[in-house]
């Protein structure tokens, strides 16, 4: 499956130096096993996104490699200490190589 | 006079019908419930672990005690550790052993994680336990297990 819905992305707007922001993302995605069987008895082959990561600034902080035990349209929540105002990238492949990417500003009082 | 009604009759053949429907449930599910073992999920641990020891406490497995839905079931990591450039947590394995496949996640964390905590929701085939193991930085390891009952299976449906 191609990923095509644009993910949500909750991040606080703003933050104190220092403070640890909790940030919750959710994707649509069909995150198929490669274990059911179609109609005709073929097993459906497997297609789930195996990697998430969230980048702040450029510079990766956190990353999840995903199995097919997690649940169709993965949510994941994680949390990031900031430090100074900037831009966080989250990026999303699946095994068909397929990648989407979202953005959310951070602005550090 | 109503006609007598043959009891033992109706009863074998609804005990029949019974084991019919059974035999038949089982042949759908069997076939396709190739699922991972203890063994298998302490294999993975072993490849990946090399035999090293494991501790107790630092990380906690959050997770419902009983999963009415085995396709959507929430599970939550908190690993204790200040977050420092010299002491984190740099990664969580989650395995479980009743699922087709023993991984489920890998997280990685890094000293701008500010916490080693993350949450996602998981499938779960059957009841079976769930298994996350914490690498800190200095190569210690932690474990925890939690045993979730399932009433409908979440894999290969």
């Amino acid at each position: 499956m191609a990923l095509k819905s644009q993910p949500r992305v909750r991040v606080p707007a703003q933050a104190k130096a220092g403070e640890i922001i909790e940030i919750k993302t959710l994707i649509s995605h069909e995150m198929e096993s490669g274990q059911r069987k179609d109609a005709a008895g073929k097993t459906v082959p497997r297609d789930i996104i195996n990697t998430f990561q969230a980048a702040f600034n450029g510079k990766p902080f956190f990353t999840a490699e995903w199995f097919t035990s997690i649940s169709a349209n993965p949510y994941q929540s994680f949390f990031f200490k900031a430090k100074e105002s900037g831009e966080f990238t989250f990026t999303w492949k699946d095994d068909g190589g397929a990648e989407q990417k979202a953005t959310a500003k951070l602005t550090v009082a | 006079m109503p006609p007598r009604l043959d009891v033992t009759l109706v009863s074998t053949r609804r005990r029949a019908l019974k084991l019919a429907g059974l035999a038949a449930f089982a042949a759908v599910l069997a076939p396709r419930m190739a699922l991972a073992t203890e063994a298998q999920v302490a294999d993975e641990m072993k490849k990946l672990f090399a035999g090293k020891t494991m501790g107790e406490g630092k990380i906690k497995l959050d997770m419902p005690e009983i999963a009415e839905n085995g396709l959507v079931v929430p599970i939550n990591i908190d690993v204790e550790s200040p977050m420092t450039e010299t002491d984190f947590v740099k990664s969580v394995h989650v395995f479980a052993d009743g699922n087709p496949l023993p991984q489920v996640v890998t997280y990685h964390f890094t000293p701008e994680s500010g916490k080693a905590s993350a949450s996602t929701r998981m499938r779960l085939a059957q009841t079976q336990n769930v298994i996350a193991v914490a690498e800190m930085s200095n190569g210690q390891l932690y474990s925890a297990k939690v045993q979730v009952k399932v009433t409908i299976g979440g894999c290969g449906g």
